[in-house]
């Protein structure tokens, strides 16, 4: 049958070093035994003009490039949109075009593209398209076409969503969370033009996310090179797959909602519109439930906030372990709590709807589901932290970010605790604390984890490192800086100052939130002015940086080891590489250097005391 | 077949685990393609479930009642109403042309050419009679006056997720009929055999991306089951 691989006798057995007998007595050449190959070579596509090579790019690191610059793109026009909402809130009628609209508009449109268009775009579409085939050992993702037309559905599906910037009404101002009634009728900003643009550009998003997703789950799956057992696969891939996965099921969810709701729009179905009284006149809608929309949206809207963060907790393990020159602590732990957390996310999506008016028992059901989460959560946390532990850590850019994720997540987390309880969240509801929350757990800490990333792994993408000097000044002002902004508006919420107001007006508290709405706004923007350090260092380091040279970071996995640094079409020249252990085999007793790569063969490291992967 | 080689695997679980942690890939000897066909059909699960749920919901929930499924969907034959007669013919339609499918997999990876296509453009056909039937379905509907927005014979949510879902599966099923002709000419044409690189992708076609096709085909059917029975049983 044509299904099935040529398979020249091989026996389909699953062989690790781990299910061979012992080391004793055995020529070196038996213990480097690895599986034949079962895959044929990957027939690749090779780009001759200018045009396949960098723009219709079937090249992952290409792809990955792409999908990096348009998401750090869309989140600069996020960042922007972020000041002017600061601008209004410390000091109101400071600029005159912010009108109420605008403010809804600026705080739809900076959540909406900081959570789907920044982040997961950020670290699936970027990280995992560059990382993926180069960690698991592949020359490409599977299907390099889909690929490309993945990244180009997502240009497209940014297109739209800056259009919505351009047409009469303007984008949307129905916050990002897009709630019917309100999202489609007159009243809300962009209830025409804008909400109908936001609706199509999701889709779309959707469409192209699940054209690269297919990508990176079946490359981790099905095209892992020899030696390469789930088990040994870095953290990084692990958080990006179970991330992938839990996409493809939420995302559908989203799908769903933004259809129903488009044909709401358009075609006055009411799905999810009720009978509705506007200036005195009955609508033609009735009957339809708001909150069946809010069950779909956040269905889809929960597994998000995991989608973007497990990548960063992969991610984040993997820089820990490079930089404090140890193993990460508890591997299996670490991959079983991510698949945990993943599959965990699906059963709690109502703890975003205590107030909404669901049945009150839910609130039991998804405050029990919740809590558990931060279980393997707190194990992860516990990990990293035991992996410091007496570690030889150096204190560079990388590490300094990492420990900043882990301060900033756990104080995230921890707040979590309180609005993931019924009768702790009612009265913080649509508080200023739940900004403080969601944005230190899924805003600054995984971007702390992309800050890290971005200056571990630019020496592999161009071959230069970043000045570690400009990198400290980034890491003290963004971290000192965020937490300057975050940390009072814990304050703010337990004062009751409500969310998405758009001025104080004269409220009791309008005394004490003043100055502090203030000291937010200048911390905002000195933290955002600082990100100018951080491109600055990226622009003049491509051409001015200390040239990298092969494996910078003596790091083990498979990234690094390609024989042309930065890593060419089809990243591994002539012949595979061959991996014999997990990447975590640091400062191992008995070898001869604090690192041995994953393709150093068990024979080579003979009197090491190596764990068995 | 190389199934022999599998024998020497632990049994159960122990050889499962054994086998998807095992190095190279997670599934043995599965291509590429099939996996991921697989993987998206468990996505577009997610989105009928999604859309048959919500109108679970909307039909449970509506203030105005749902209208007679039998009187609605009935065909008049000699002025008696014959309920469930079209929808009937049209499940027949597509699950025949699911066995169709089937079959065309079979020839194939027998390299049958001419079976195969043949039965290919036997399983469009099918597909697009019940297309066809599905349009003149709609077609009755809207003439007797239901809208997505309005609904003589009751809640106006029936209009709505009857032809938002039956629409829905219906753009699905033409999806299907024409990469179903598609790959009739490529079968015909002997691209499957001599491993003709595609015009987009530049892959080698293989007698596999028949089988591909077929899942979806095949899920396509079982979706309109689940269909059929929400909106025409229920």
């Amino acid at each position: 049958m044509s299904d099935e691989y040529n398979q020249k006798n091989t026996p389909l057995e699953a062989k690790s070093s781990e299910t061979m007998s012992g080391t004793s007595g055995t020529s070196s050449k038996d213990i480097d035994y690895v599986r034949p190959a079962e895959l044929p070579e990957q027939d690749l596509y090779h780009g001759h003009s200018f045009i396949t090579k960098w723009i219709f790019c079937q090249d992952a690191k290409i792809i990955g490039i792409q999908y990096f610059l348009t998401a750090v793109f869309t989140g600069i026009v996020g960042l922007v949109l972020s000041w002017l909402m600061r601008l209004q809130l410390g000091y109101p009628d400071l600029v005159p075009f912010i009108t109420p609209e605008h403010y809804y508009q600026f705080v739809t449109m900076h959540g909406m593209i900081m959570v789907v268009y920044f982040l997961t775009a950020l670290f699936l579409g970027g990280f995992g398209n560059y990382l993926i085939p180069l960690m698991v050992g592949a020359r490409d993702m599977v299907f390099p076409y889909v690929n490309m037309l993945s990244f180009w559905m997502f240009f497209i599906a940014v297109c739209v969503l800056m259009a919505s910037f351009f047409v009469p009404g303007g984008p949307t101002g129905a916050g990002w969370t897009l709630y019917p009634p309100q999202a489609i009728l007159p009243g809300t900003p962009g209830s025409n033009m804008g909400i109908i643009l936001m609706l199509a550009s999701l889709s779309l998003f959707v469409i192209g996310f699940t054209m690269g997703g297919l990508n990176y789950i079946i490359t981790i799956l099905q095209a892992r090179t020899r030696g390469m057992t789930l088990m040994r696969m870095p953290l990084t891939i692990w958080g990006i797959f179970t991330a992938t996965a839990l996409a493809m099921l939420a995302f559908p969810a989203l799908l769903v909602s933004c259809i129903m709701m488009t044909l709401d729009k358009m075609l006055e179905t009411s799905f999810f519109m009720p009978a509705i009284l506007q200036a005195g006149e009955v609508l033609d809608y009735g009957g339809g439930s708001p909150v069946l929309f809010q069950h779909l949206f956040w269905f889809f809207g929960h597994p998000e906030v995991y989608i973007v963060a497990l990548p960063a907790f992969g991610i984040v393990s993997d820089l820990i372990s490079v930089h404090a020159r140890k193993n990460i602590f508890g591997y299996r732990m670490m991959v079983w709590a991510i698949v945990g957390i993943g599959g965990l996310s699906f059963f709690v999506w109502a703890h975003h709807m205590y107030v909404s008016g669901m049945n009150p028992w839910f609130g039991f059901f998804f405050a029990t589901t919740t809590l558990i989460i931060a279980v393997p959560t707190a194990l992860k946390v516990y990990n990293w932290i035991i992996t410091l532990f007496r570690a030889n850590i150096r204190m560079n850019t990388v590490m300094l970010f990492c420990l900043g994720f882990i301060v900033t997540f756990v104080n995230g987390g921890i707040t979590g605790i309180f609005l993931g309880n019924v009768a702790v969240d009612i009265p913080l509801s649509d508080t200023y604390f739940v900004i403080a929350h969601f944005h230190m757990v899924m805003g600054i800490a995984p971007l702390m984890v992309i800050m890290g990333a971005v200056y571990h792994w630019f020496p592999l993408v161009t071959g230069r490192m970043l000045s570690e000097k400009l990198g400290k000044w980034h890491f003290w002002i963004t971290f000192l800086g965020a937490y300057s902004i975050y940390f009072p508006m814990h304050y703010l919420g337990f004062i009751g100052v409500p969310r998405r107001y758009y001025e104080m007006y004269d409220s009791p508290y309008v005394a004490s939130a003043t100055g502090m709405n203030e000291f937010i706004t200048v911390a905002a923007l000195i933290v955002g002015f600082a990100q100018l350090i951080f491109i600055y260092n990226i622009v003049s380091s491509l051409s001015i940086g200390k040239p990298a040279g092969k494996n910078p970071w003596k790091a083990n996995s498979l990234e690094w080891l390609t024989p042309e640094v930065p890593p060419a079409h089809g990243n591994w020249g002539e012949k595979l590489p061959v991996i014999y252990r997990w990447p975590y085999d640091f400062n191992v007793p008995g070898a001869k250097e604090d690192y041995i790569t994953q393709t150093t063969p068990p024979s080579e490291v003979i009197n090491a005391e190596v764990q068995k992967t | 077949m190389s199934n022999n080689s599998l024998n020497n695997l632990p049994e159960g679980f122990k050889g499962m685990s054994h086998d998807m942690g095992s190095d190279q890939t997670a599934f043995k000897g599965v291509q590429w393609g099939k996996v991921m066909m697989w993987i998206f059909l468990l996505s577009d699960t997610f989105i009928f479930s999604c859309f048959l749920i919500s109108y679970m919901k909307g039909r449970t929930s509506t203030v105005v009642d749902w209208p007679n499924t039998s009187e609605v969907f009935s065909l008049h034959v000699g002025g008696v109403p014959v309920p469930l007669l079209l929808i009937a013919i049209m499940t027949f339609v597509l699950i025949t042309s699911s066995g169709t499918m089937a079959l065309a997999v079979k020839y194939g990876y027998e390299k049958n050419r001419k079976m195969c296509g043949w039965l290919i453009l036997a399983t469009a056909i099918g597909g697009l009679t019940f297309v066809g039937m599905q349009i003149f379905e709609w077609s009755k509907l809207i003439h007797e006056g239901v809208r997505p927005w309005e609904n003589p014979f009751g809640a106006k949510q029936f209009g709505s997720f009857f032809f938002m879902i039956t629409g829905f599966h219906g753009t699905h099923v033409s999806i299907g009929v024409i990469f179903l002709f598609i790959y009739a000419r490529k079968v015909f044409r002997g691209d499957f055999d001599n491993g003709k690189r595609g015009f987009f992708t530049t892959m080698k076609s293989d007698y596999v991306a028949i089988e591909i096709l077929g899942l979806y085909w095949h899920f396509v059917d079982l979706v309109w089951v689940f269909i059929f029975a929400f909106f025409y049983l229920w």
